[in-house]
């Protein structure tokens, strides 16, 4: 288990050499979006039109945040992960299309999309859920939003960040999951249960 | 007998705002003694942010997780002579709490997933009136976020499969549940009566606090039992591995058809997010959890 301190834009090289374990802390910009967004983007995509902020080497969070107007700009008041299996079907698409190098959410992720990340240079890391405030905490700044007509927590936010986590790696770029050994552990544990019943 | 809905409103909307940012000693104890007892550096830093995170909640007064769920309301008490105050009471500390703690709006229509924006819509909050002979009144608010929420099953276990069967849906429930309900978790378990009964039983479980026991010898020793064997599973905090799946686990039951027996897995995430108070017939209040 490795700690890294990393920077955005990140880099293909930084991210692939990240394994299964490892705590990240990032500093940058981070981009919330989940089901609607994600959707949308592929629309863009698909249309060839250009989005309204720049995925290049970018950080996503499935998150769907609390926020708040204060005089002219918004503040984040909780902004835990959200199940990032909803995204499952969109991800190795968007993975394809833009160079997304981490995604940050809770309860893993298909095989699809470890694939997908394996094969595009990127990985998926763990963040606590519920964990909203300690999030919060973290995140210096609301830059912007964009698509605020899909709703408060659908809506993509550009957020400043600083060392923000621990979060740890629990896909990397090497086909390697935590869910899977996890997976497999309780299947055994299971064996062991079933004779107790 | 007659609830004020001025001071109902009141409480209504503190006991929201207590459930939304800071958590009952109980659950703030148990997740304690699991982060002693987890060795796996994974899970330790699983349970530590959610200590912090608790503890910052607390302190900054902010909603310690950003989905504040579904609202529901119980009242423990005598027969209630002005029920359509007290329910407009509750929607109203329902709209104020989240408007200015705030909450998130989750409340949407089924099919079209419009948002009403203020968790408020058909049905929703949830308001149940529970009988009880005592001169006082009892409210309960409970927060309840989507995660949990979509992990719960119910089955109806072949009466010939008895115990086992009981035991063996609810360990896989818990297992198929995996990551999804931001684990540890509080299993709530409703046994017997019909289907109806059966998840609102489970939820009546759930507002126990964690510890306490069923009452029923044989109910109180499946409690124990299903504890130990959820946390052999493995699963651990948010499903990274550990000693710690579950929190407790808590039954309530009901006598059945001698053809069927139901079983209502409701999950209740780490973030356990009750409030009550007693309210006295002269007005005044006090918190109880
Ligand atoms: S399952 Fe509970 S702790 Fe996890 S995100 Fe939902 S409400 Fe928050």
């Amino acid at each position: 288990m490795v700690e890294y301190r990393l920077k955005t834009p990140l880099k293909e090289d930084e991210v692939r050499k990240l394994n299964v374990g490892d705590i990240l802390y990032i500093t940058g910009t981070i981009f919330s979006a989940r089901d609607q967004a994600h959707r949308r983007i592929l629309e863009y995509a698909e249309k060839g039109l250009e989005l309204p902020f720049n995925l290049d080497g970018a950080v996503i969070f499935h998150v769907g945040p609390i926020m708040q107007r204060k005089d002219d700009r918004w503040v984040v008041v909780s902004a835990g992960p959200t199940t990032s299996t909803r995204m499952n079907s969109t991800t190795p698409k968007l993975l394809e299309r833009f160079r997304v190098r981490v995604i940050i959410g809770k309860g893993g992720m298909s095989f699809e999309v470890a694939e997908a990340l394996k094969r595009f240079g990127a990985v998926y890391c763990h963040f606590t859920g519920g964990a909203g405030v300690l999030a919060a905490k973290n995140i210096k700044e609301v830059e912007g939003v964009e698509w605020i007509d899909l709703g408060m927590p659908e809506a993509v936010w550009k957020l400043k960040v600083e060392d923000f986590g621990p979060v740890t790696v629990t896909i990397d770029s090497k086909g390697r999951s935590l869910y899977e050994t996890v997976k497999k552990s309780v299947e055994e544990n299971l064996k062991k249960i079933y004779q107790q019943i | 007998m007659r609830i004020n809905p001025k001071t109902l409103e009141e409480v209504a909307f503190k006991l929201l705002e207590k459930a939304a940012t800071s958590l009952p000693d109980d659950v703030k104890k148990a997740l304690k003694s699991a982060y002693e007892r987890e060795d796996s550096p994974t899970a330790k830093t699983e349970l530590k942010n959610i200590l912090d995170n608790i503890e910052s909640a607390e302190k900054l007064k902010k909603p310690l997780c950003q989905d504040t769920g579904m609202i529901s309301f119980y009242v423990r008490s005598r027969e209630i002579e002005n029920f359509v105050e007290v329910r407009k009471a509750l929607i109203d500390a329902t709209v104020k709490a989240t408007e200015t703690i705030p909450l998130r709006p989750n409340a949407v229509h089924p099919i079209t997933r419009k948002n009403t924006g203020n968790n408020v819509g058909e049905h929703i909050p949830h308001i149940e009136w529970i009988y009880t002979d005592q001169d006082h009144v009892e409210l309960i608010a409970s927060i309840k976020g989507g995660g949990s929420e979509n992990m719960s099953a119910l089955a109806m276990i072949t009466p010939g499969l008895g115990v086992k069967g009981v035991k063996k849906f609810i360990v896989d429930t818990v297992v198929k549940a995996g990551a999804q309900p931001c684990p540890p978790t509080i299993v709530g378990v409703g046994l017997g009566g019909t289907v109806e009964i059966s998840f609102k039983l489970a939820k009546l479980a759930l507002l126990r606090p964690l510890g306490s026991r069923n009452k029923d010898k044989d109910i109180s020793r499946l409690e124990d039992e299903l504890f130990n064997l959820i946390n052999q599973t493995g699963v651990g905090p948010m499903g990274l591995g550990g000693k710690t799946t579950c929190l407790d686990v808590k039954i309530e039951y009901a006598h059945c058809h001698t053809a069927t027996l139901p079983v209502a897995v409701y999950f209740q995430c780490w973030a356990d997010r009750r409030a009550s108070a007693k309210i006295s017939l002269d007005g005044s209040f006090e918190f109880i959890v």
